[in-house]
């Protein structure tokens, strides 16, 4: 079992970066999403006092 | 839209299944190589993983080519998703390299041909990343990003090369001169199919976050 040390560092980063990019994206895109219906919302309650 | 998310679901759940496999191969069923021992086993990461970089590179490069061509924001929008997770995947390729070559060289980092091209690849894609950050005005940062993700793309060929060009620390190819055994090819090839089906999951999705930010942008236009 010797440099298992180093077969651990490697894998550990490997699941470190992915997870965090993956739920770096995953939460951007909820928030978006989130921003996109209330602009959505907004222009709706707009759109009739423009007429 | 419904139709991507059931395509990124089933991206997702083949991806979970495929690195359920992968990993199994990996630490139970691949024999432990005699030279290096079991840090060796790095390399089933490490090959995928820089595998997919180049992928990633390639498909900045052809959506480079097709933006200054058509000048439809689609490319470019692949083409940057896609640059992004180039970086981050070469930036794994650099760590996981410099962790497998210290106790194999006794040095985490030297000047090798291929260490060195691979360096100048992750600051190529790095430049890109930024030329798009200060670049003005959007369709400006655009061109001047394809234009840097058409050249940077020259390096890909020279890295995959640079172990046959050059007298180098790095291994020689094995995978392609057949000197892999049938269990350690077989873990390979699992291991990157489910890196490629990871690739394909993130590239949709920082695709579709960045229409959700153009989205976001005409209707703020709208708004005000």
């Amino acid at each position: 079992m010797e440099n298992a040390g180093y077969l651990l560092a490697a894998f550990t980063i490997i699941w470190a970066v992915v997870f965090g990019y993956m739920l770096l994206l995953f939460n951007r895109q909820r928030s978006l999403r989130r921003e996109i219906n209330s602009l959505r919302d907004a222009l709706k309650e707009k759109e009739p006092n423009s007429r | 839209m419904k139709e991507t998310g059931i395509f990124r679901n089933t991206l997702l759940g083949l991806s979970f299944i495929l690195f359920v496999g992968a990993l199994y191969l990996i630490f139970v069923y691949v024999p432990t190589e005699e030279g290096m021992g079991i840090v060796q086993r790095i390399f089933y990461f490490h090959v995928p993983v820089a595998w997919i970089a180049f992928l990633a590179f390639f498909i900045v490069f052809l959506g480079s080519i097709m933006y200054l061509w058509k000048r439809e924001s689609k490319w470019d929008v692949i083409a940057s998703s896609s640059a992004e997770v180039g970086v981050i995947f070469t930036t794994l390729v650099l760590i996981t390299g410099s962790i497998w070559a210290k106790p194999i060289w006794g040095a985490w980092w030297t000047w090798d041909a291929r260490l060195t091209t691979a360096l100048i690849l992750w600051l190529i894609y790095i430049a890109y990343l930024l030329v798009r950050s200060y670049a003005t005005h959007e369709q400006q940062a655009a061109r001047f990003a394809a234009i840097v993700g058409i050249v940077g793309f020259v390096d890909v060929p020279i890295v995959a090369l640079a172990i046959t060009l050059w007298r180098t620390q790095h291994p020689s190819p094995v995978i392609f001169q057949g000197g892999l055994a049938p269990p350690m090819l077989l873990t390979l090839l699992v291991c990157l199919a489910a890196f490629t089906t990871l690739y394909s999951l993130l590239l949709i999705q920082r695709a579709s976050i960045k229409n959700a930010e153009g989205e976001v942008g005409k209707l703020k236009e709208l708004c005000s």
